[in-house]
């Protein structure tokens, strides 16, 4: 870990990791520290968390078509002020333009499929970056 | 019939089951599928499929959460049952408000009128 210094007062973490559970949990628990430890509250916790929960398991899930043997890029920085989630799997990456709508009425009560839909809410904002296989994130606290 | 489950605290009255969850936090994908189970065995055991799902408990929940809700609910509606939601907090009333769930699942304030609506139907 590299703590603050003059230049960079932010918390940075990098990790790469295979799709087992536990270590996603690992990461999802340090950045909580973390955010806990730059003052920020609950909501803020909330949203980053609820983001890093579906980008990983979008990952493994569909990146991966859930083969726990690939790796996963996971980058994390916090602030007082700002937290930065990049998540990268090995897939080939998808077009998000083309992840049908889940708020659209014939989709309502198809059970998947609203992992982005919830990340673009919480969070201030969320990119896919071409090819699509790397979501990054961002949440700019008010 | 409560204690046979880790995940929730189920409790069976007249022409109706109340299921409380007693995680706080429904994210974690092992988690989501073991409560899923829990919930298959309560609506196979119903005598009546109406089901209150209690809420109280819950903070936060993800999008594989969700997808366990649609899919009980489903399961619910093929056995003629229906599902009533309630003592839904905020944060969890804003996730079904952004994904429109809140069209699909029935949610009321309380247990009482869970109750209400469910017996009411």
């Amino acid at each position: 870990m590299r703590m603050s210094s003059e230049f960079d007062p932010s918390w940075r973490r990098q990790w790469r990791i295979g799709g087992e559970r536990e270590a996603c949990l690992q990461i999802i628990n340090q950045t909580q520290q973390a955010i806990e430890s730059a003052g920020l509250g609950g909501t803020v916790a909330f949203a980053v968390r609820l983001a890093m929960e579906e980008a990983m398991v979008n990952a493994i899930r569909h990146g991966h078509a859930g083969d726990e043997s690939l790796e996963i890029k996971v980058e994390v920085s916090v602030d007082a002020s700002e937290i930065s989630v990049a998540v990268e799997d090995m897939g080939p990456g998808f077009d998000p333009d083309a992840v049908p709508d889940p708020t659209a009425e014939e989709n309502l009560t198809i059970a998947s499929g609203r992992g982005l839909t919830l990340m673009r809410a919480f969070m201030t904002e969320v990119e896919v970056v071409p090819p699509g296989n790397r979501i990054e994130m961002r949440y700019v606290a008010k | 019939m409560s204690e046979q489950f880790q995940h929730l605290r189920v409790a069976v009255e007249q022409g109706h089951v109340v299921v409380r969850l007693r995680e706080r936090q429904i994210l974690d994908e092992m988690l989501i599928r073991a409560i899923g189970e829990e919930l298959d065995v309560v609506v196979a055991d119903a005598a009546s499929p109406r089901i209150v799902l209690d809420f109280s408990q819950v903070e936060h929940l993800s999008s594989s959460a969700l997808g366990m809700l649609i899919t009980l609910n489903s399961r619910l509606q093929d056995r003629s049952g229906s599902l009533c939601l309630a003592h839904v907090n905020e944060t969890i009333s804003e996730v079904f408000r952004i994904t429109r769930l809140d069209r699909v699942l029935h949610i009321e304030p309380d247990l009482a009128s869970a109750r209400a609506a469910l017996l009411g139907e």
